[in-house]
């Protein structure tokens, strides 16, 4: 690469342009995120089967979080279930997720030196690690940080009168997401442009690994619905400072008769959600993408129907942004409303199933095998399954009445969202590892990681169902206050049990992940076997990512097992034989 | 003291973590293969155990529709909540089904099709009689379900309120519900949150010829087969009214009135009967309100119309409660 240029300590580990570092930052703070989002959910399952009571996980919070007992206090408990929220949901799944996959695989996948712009890629870093410091301050102010819910519903969220949390923590949370939806937006914006401009010769839309589909379409999603969120915390910073009323109307807090009138907090419930929702698959939607790469890899056969698998990512997409309202069925809005919602809602279960049997007839017949990244990408699909289909009742309005809001959402999501996206990370994790370290993780640890966490993670999530189904609202700091409870506490401290050994089982990974980086057998260039572009780079890493001329791509990225070949793969640069039909 | 134990262990832990896993690539590499290889018996046990664990994972599922089926919500107590119980067992049915179907498939295949070095996979890249299958059936059956869903949810919502529908309000504040009955006129006064002072807690506007007759509870008393309108309002944030035995939930917004109808049908002595002594009907706040969210209740009672018309007699009307008594 002609402009190439020497690097420093600085330049190549700090303000690096290099896609494949930025990838790694993004990966690492993820991380880091996560831990931080998974220690909070240990200490407030904790409280959940034990009310009232200490723990030695308490320690690990600030002195002004616990009441005089020493137990949790309502107050921060709610703090945890937003700061848990909201780390997960922005900061792991879609930050961690698309941040550092997007930035990995587009350029190594489509053939490309870098980013269309290097200096754009390391702001989005930037400006999403300063968003990562900002909230993280926020659990160190006296009032403790936001805890309205990772949905910040207004009037909650916009008096501080209302709940402590409401106050300095708030304003950090909303200058905290703006900085990270401009790094989102600068990010997704290079992300399109670059899938569109910058293949390589011969890398035909036709012939993109759906990795790469389903990062351009998430990042379409994300430019075009981020900025609503944005627009939504602006007018929510003008009611909580500039005294408008967007959102706040006829209300009396703690006594206090507040002059504002006219606004409505349906209208920020609206502009929420139509982030919201689109949100849901842009933390699906790469998981998806890279799990059709690991299975059909590792099941060493094409993945199955690959038009049909981008059909679907398409149209979900294309629904994911008329759907918003089937999480506001019981807000009051028009009954005819909440019936569009739910005619558009349960559309989506068309494409979803669609990709579920793709994935079955992948498998079908395959010669399967067992990476750790295998083993998540399968678990991703199980999980997949298994929370796609209860969206079938939360999707139908009437249904929704009597589950809305209760612990029956929370198993839901947690499973569609939080499972197939997280088992989908690990699966692009462990199978992407040896080109972003050169070295292997160690395959054993992988496999005792995602048995523990497989078995965690049904025994955690899915009682949660139940729970539901006997009507207990979640974001509930105790259940001891309803007698019709109290038969529930032997299900929360089962769930309680699987949450502290999953996140246990966390430290496998963390241990694998950090002895491998330095520790871990070396990789050769093509350890899986794989056709796709990025395991033709050489195994140091480099910046322009080919030492001579760009790759030219002749062929799929899914001949896996074709008859006539030597080989069960068959590199993208291949040329097709005499008489060879592409596929 | 502790603190410094833990923290020693877990760097124990780690260290030996680190030399077991450090010996077993070190043994690997004196016998010349790579540890991290999938060799064919790697494909034997994790195969054996997707079948193992995932069918293992299917057993939990029923053991626990089995064991923890009692905890459940007992059959609706209102009519239109019959017909979304209904709704509930055919699609919850369904879903099941699937779920049955699919991930035993999902669970076997890893299991059959485990990989082995000298085998190789069946090239097949798509199928279109299959997708169009597979795309055609689920459309047949969300097309049933969505039609079936929407008819619920219009019974559900699109209530017909006539003369002798009583009219309830029902209050939100941080942390508790207060009921307001429209009285012999079966008409609410008209409220405005400027008005709320003193013992006025809800604005209750007394110049309206409609509020003097109206009654104020901290509980709400029902007659059983008798339609009800539940008009919702807040008076700080937003809250959610969730009565899980009718299927009844609203949120209260402040600045706008929300409302839900009903008929319940089991009086709370019946349900006594089958549940147990201590049932009750029971309000729940079930939208993130503030600390004690989690303790906003309030209970409602249903009744035959004579018990009702012994208790509503019982109370005082507001112009009695805020006008006259001092």
């Amino acid at each position: 690469m002609s402009e190439h240029h020497k690097e420093n300590f600085i330049t190549k580990y700090i303000f690096s342009m290099d896609h494949k570092m930025i990838a790694k930052q993004f990966l690492l703070t993820g991380m880091f995120m996560a831990v931080v989002g998974m220690l909070m959910s240990a200490i407030f399952r904790v409280q959940l089967a034990n009310p009232g009571e200490t723990s030695i996980l308490y320690n690990l919070l600030p002195s002004t979080w616990l009441n005089d007992a020493g137990g949790l206090n309502p107050d921060k408990y709610l703090a945890l279930v937003t700061m848990h929220g909201t780390i997960l949901v922005f900061w792991v799944l879609t930050a961690g997720l698309s941040g550092t996959f997007a930035n990995f695989l587009i350029p190594l996948q489509i053939g490309a030196r870098d980013m269309a712009s290097g200096f754009l890629n390391m702001l989005s870093y930037w400006f999403f690690f300063i968003a990562t410091v900002v909230l993280l301050s926020s659990l160190f102010v006296e009032s403790g940080p936001a805890s309205g819910g990772w949905t910040i519903y207004p009037p909650l969220s916009a008096l501080p009168q209302a709940i402590p949390g409401s106050g300095t923590g708030m304003t950090l949370w909303l200058i905290s997401i703006t900085l990270f939806v401009v790094g989102s937006l600068l990010g997704g914006l290079n992300y399109i442009v670059t899938i569109l401009n910058l293949r390589t010769i011969g890398m035909t839309m036709q012939r993109l690994p759906l990795t790469v589909w389903a990062l351009l379409i998430t990042a379409i999603l994300g430019v075009l619905s981020f900025p609503v969120l944005l627009s939504c915390g602006l007018l929510l910073v003008f009611d909580r400072s500039f005294g408008t009323s967007f959102y706040l109307s006829d209300i009396i807090i703690n006594g206090e008769v507040l002059h504002n009138e006219g606004g409505s907090p349906i209208l920020f419930e609206h502009l929420f959600w139509f982030l919201g929702h689109p949100e849901v698959y842009i933390i699906l939607l790469p998981a998806l993408g890279i799990v059709s790469e690991v299975i059909s890899v590792n099941s060493r056969k094409p993945i199955f129907g690959y038009k049909a698998m981008v059909g679907a990512l398409l149209l979900i997409a294309f629904l994911s942004f008329i759907v918003w309202g089937h999480h506001m069925f019981m807000t009051g809005m028009n009954p005819f409303l909440g019936s569009v919602f739910t005619f558009t809602t349960l559309l989506i279960a068309i494409p979803s199933a669609v990709k579920v049997f793709n994935y079955l007839a992948t498998l079908w017949r395959g010669n399967i095998r067992f990476t750790p990244a295998m083993l998540f990408a399968i678990g991703t699909v199980s999980a997949f399954i298994t929370g796609g289909l209860t969206g079938i009742i939360l999707g139908d309005s009437a249904l929704d009445i009597n589950v809305h809001d209760t612990y029956f959402v929370v198993g839901h999501f947690h499973i569609v969202m939080g499972l197939s996206a997280i088992y989908g990370m690990f699966a692009g994790v462990y199978h992407w590892f040896p080109k972003m370290y050169g070295r292997m993780m160690n395959k054993n640890l992988g496999y005792i990681h995602f048995w523990g966490t497989f078995i965690c993670a049904y025994g955690v999530f899915f009682p949660m169902h139940f729970l539901g189904l006997a009507g207990l609202p979640r974001r509930y700091y105790s259940n001891s206050a309803f007698p019709m409870f109290d038969g529930l506490s032997d299900i929360n401290s089962l769930i309680t049990f699987f949450a502290l050994a999953g996140a246990i089982v966390q430290a496998i990974f963390l241990f694998n992940f950090f002895y491998s980086i330095f520790k871990g057998t070396k990789a050769s260039q093509n350890p899986w076997k794989s056709n796709t572009l990025e395991w033709t780079t050489p195994v140091e890493r480099i910046h322009g990512n080919w030492p001579g001329e760009l790759p030219v791509v002749k062929r799929w990225a899914y001949d896996y097992s074709k008859p006539g070949a030597e080989e069960d793969f068959i590199l993208q640069t291949e040329p097709l034989k005499d008489g060879e039909i592409e596929h | 003291m502790t603190n410094i134990l833990i923290f020693i262990i877990v760097i124990s832990v780690i260290a030996t973590l680190v030399q077991i896993v450090r010996v077993s690539e070190l043994l690997s590499e004196i016998k010349n293969k790579d540890v991290n290889e999938v060799t064919d018996k790697d494909n034997n046990t994790q195969g054996l155990l997707f079948l193992i664990v995932g069918f293992g994972f299917l057993i939990f599922v029923v053991w626990q529709m089995i064991t923890w089926d009692h905890l459940l919500l007992p059959p609706a107590s209102s009519v239109h909540g019959t017909q979304i119980d209904l709704l509930m067992k055919v699609s919850m049915g369904l879903i099941i089904v699937v779920f049955f179907i699919t991930s035993p498939m999902l669970f076997y295949f890893a299991f059959k099709y485990r990989g082995k070095k000298s085998n190789n996979a069946y090239f097949l890249s798509h199928n279109n009689k299959l997708e169009v299958v597979w795309t055609v059936i689920p459309t047949i059956i969300l097309t049933v379900l969505i039609i079936f869903g929407l008819k619920t949810w219009d019974n559900a919502m699109n209530v017909e309120v006539t003369e002798s529908t009583k009219l309830i309000e029902v209050y939100a504040k941080q942390y508790n519900w207060t009921a307001r009955y429209s009285g012999l006129d079966n008409k609410l006064g008209k409220a405005n949150y400027k008005l709320v002072k003193g013992k006025n807690t809800l604005g209750v506007d007394m110049l309206d010829i409609n509020s003097a007759d109206d009654k104020m509870a901290r509980e709400v008393h029902l007659v059983v087969n008798e339609p009800v309108l539940l008009k919702f309002r807040s008076q700080d944030v937003i809250h959610s009214a969730f009565l899980p035995h009718f299927r009844v939930q609203m949120n209260c917004v402040p600045g706008i009135t929300t409302q839900f109808g009903f008929t319940p049908n089991k009086t709370t002595a019946q349900m006594k009967e089958s549940e147990g002594e201590d049932f009750e009907y029971v309000l729940l706040c079930n939208k993130i309100c503030g600390a004690s969210h989690f303790n906003m209740q309030m209970k409602f009672i249903v009744e035959t119309q004579e018990e009702y018309d012994i208790w509503i007699a019982s109370q005082d009307n507001l112009e009695k409660k805020l006008l006259t008594q001092k």
